[in-house]
């Protein structure tokens, strides 16, 4: 039978000033780990929910983003009776959008950052259907009126209801404001597509993107291939929340890895944190250990016996960490959308999946900072030790 | 019967031949016992003396299996535990000896309880079983009302109690005693030196001890002496006391 746990527990307890080192030092990383990795989340999050799998976004064929996109007029004309596209009272549910970007001041800061400006259709919200007006009303087309994201309106100066601002030749009411579920479309700024357009002077007969509503999610197909195969054409036709779960993954992958550095270069600080608590245990200890072996408990048990105490001291730890981290769950920060180099903001999404994560790192770290002090304990000359004061 | 010339019958429970220790200590060989012979037999107590650097605890660590001699066998109970690997070793020492040390080495965060069920944590008893063998040895003890106290909690010759009661729950072959009241005053000393001669008159146990104390000395059925690497016969344990202390 193995050394009992409750002489680790009692032990880490009684040593707890030197085992808080190892604590403090595991908490922090396992910190940094989760909201490195929950910020990666919470970005590709906000992109994904951007995206509807009963939309499909047709771009010029092998553009990478609607900002290398462009979609003429006359061709807008043949998507719009294709089939598999949903139809309304007024005909088919597609919006022809244009992208723009416009510097306005943060309000943080005052410095100009770059905001989504997309041109729209006026039946957008019948496509684009978890998007709604919570305050003020929808744009009227063919009228200077813009209608505002929600995050867009709380992080950029002169965007609240009612106030006007200076984009492109004209200058803009804003009439509403919109909730767009925590997607990137609560970044952006939407207005009338060809007053937009005029205002920049981009051709009215090119837009970016079109968007579409599906009569199904499963028509994307028959959508697809007619789109593709019209020779008149040259089109890339994706359904809408694929295309943003592929946007999202650059700056993930970014995110991911440079906090996977950041979390690494933090845990070997960690590991030789434990290695110092554990090390200290052992020496402390060797009386205890030589005794425990006198008496016939073997090498491999001492190991385990320590291993465990690493464990548990970096368990701890990881839940400090988890602990600490929660607090920012949720929490809405911001950053450049290097697809379309506009500001998105988008929350820390924890989940519990990555507190598992947290925690699993956490004993990775124990069990290395662990396992040299272990196996040290367990190779000590026993009657030696067994004299030492 | 204890003899140490090696002409002990084959049956002693303990019996070792031609036992040598030679550490090596900055490229110098010392030689701390030499071709020694002892046979021990169920129900004795020993009693080994010398002075400091004898190889009176190089002995007791030997007997116990916490060390392994340069040359020589030694033989507990027909298993000759020389050529044992160290896993094995361990093994043996868990089902044949029981350890008291000077310093009592009990486990500071462990309850008295506990200390004296951790050798038991090794047998395939079950937790009831393993109770009732603490309650009785802390009976035997005399600390049945302080199984819950820490070691802190305790007197010094409490501690050495629990330590005794320690190292009979398991009920092994034999007892090493590394100085066992060395730590204690007089009066700890006479219970605990009194506990112990208990346990081989009463329980039959076989004792083997180490102590400077000519005093402690005189609760054994003998007293032999370490000089020059080799067990010397022939003072009973009165005449050391007479004598003056260690040899």
């Amino acid at each position: 039978m193995a050394i009992p746990l409750i002489y680790n527990i009692r032990s880490v307890k009684a040593r707890w000033t030197s085992t808080i080192v190892a604590v403090a030092g595991i908490a922090g990383t396992v910190g940094v780990f989760i909201a490195m990795l929950s910020l990666a989340r919470g970005f590709r999050a906000t992109l994904v929910s951007s995206g509807s799998a009963d939309n499909a976004l047709i771009t010029r064929a092998g553009a990478t983003s609607e900002m290398t996109s462009g979609v003429s007029l006359d061709s807008v004309k043949i998507i719009q009776d294709a089939p598999g596209i949903a139809r309304g009272a007024n005909g088919p549910l597609l919006t022809p959008e244009a992208v723009l970007m416009a510097p306005i001041p943060l309000r943080s800061t005052g410095t100009d950052a770059n905001v989504e400006l997309r041109g729209v259709s006026p039946n957008v919200f019948a496509i684009r259907r978890n998007i709604k007006i919570i305050e003020g009303r929808m744009f009227q087309p063919g009228l200077s009126e813009l209608v505002v994201g929600k995050n867009a309106m709380a992080t950029y100066s002169g965007l609240t209801l009612g106030s006007t601002i200076g984009l492109g030749s004209a200058r803009w009411q804003v009439v509403g404001i919109f909730d767009a579920g925590g997607s990137a479309f609560d970044s952006e700024v939407w207005g009338d597509a060809h007053l937009l357009n005029g205002a920049y002077n981009r051709p009215d007969t090119l837009s970016q993107s079109v968007t579409v509503h599906l009569a199904s999610p499963a028509a994307l197909q028959q959508l697809k291939d007619s789109l593709t195969a019209d020779p008149r054409l040259n089109v890339d036709v994706t359904r809408e929340i694929d295309y943003y779960s592929k946007q999202s993954t650059r700056m993930t992958m970014l995110i991911t890895r440079l906090g996977g550095f950041v979390a690494l270069i933090m845990a070997i600080g960690a590991v030789f944190g434990a290695l110092n608590t554990m090390y200290s245990a052992v020496a402390e200890r060797g009386r205890e250990i030589a005794t425990m072996r006198a008496l016939g408990f073997g090498a491999a048990a001492v190991v385990i016996s320590f291993l465990i105490e690493a464990l548990l001291i970096s368990f701890v730890g990881g839940g400090l960490g988890c602990l600490a981290v929660l607090p920012l769950n949720g929490l809405t920060t911001s950053t450049m959308n290097f697809q379309t180099f506009s500001s998105l903001a988008f929350a820390f999404k924890i989940t519990p999946e990555l507190l598992v994560k947290g925690i699993f790192f956490a004993l990775t770290m124990g069990l290395i900072g662990g396992l040299l002090p272990a196996v040290r304990a367990a190779s000590g000359p026993v009657a030696s030790a067994l004299r030492e004061l | 019967m204890i003899r140490v010339d090696g002409t002990g019958k084959s049956n002693s429970l303990i019996q070792v031949r031609g036992l040598d220790k030679t550490y090596r200590r900055g490229g110098e060989e010392i030689q701390v016992l030499q071709r020694l012979n002892l046979d021990v037999d169920k129900g004795d107590f020993v009693a080994f003396m010398g002075p400091s650097g004898s190889g009176k605890t190089t002995l007791l660590n030997l007997l116990g299996g916490l060390d392994v001699p340069t040359h020589g066998s030694i033989t507990v109970a027909g298993d000759e535990i020389t050529h044992m690997s160290g896993n094995k070793l361990t093994q043996w020492r868990a089902r044949h000896v029981g350890f008291i040390f000077q310093m009592y080495n009990l486990l500071p965060v462990l309850t008295a309880f506990q200390n004296v069920e951790l050798p038991l944590l090794l047998t395939k008893l079950s937790k009831s079983d393993r109770r009732k063998h603490v309650e009785t040895a802390l009976g035997v003890v005399g600390l049945a009302d302080r199984m819950n106290h820490y070691p802190r909690q305790l007197s010094g010759g409490q501690e050495q109690r629990v330590a005794i009661a320690r190292a009979i729950v398991a009920d092994p072959t034999f007892l090493l005693c590394d100085e066992p009241t060395g730590d204690l005053d007089r009066k700890s000393a006479d219970e605990i030196m009194e506990l112990i001669h208990r346990l081989v008159t009463e329980h039959g146990k076989t004792v083997l001890m180490v102590t400077h104390d000519p005093v402690v000395a005189t609760r054994a059925d003998t007293t032999l002496h370490l000089e020059k690497g080799v067990l010397v016969e022939g003072k009973t344990s009165h005449e050391s006391v007479m004598a003056g202390g260690a040899a």
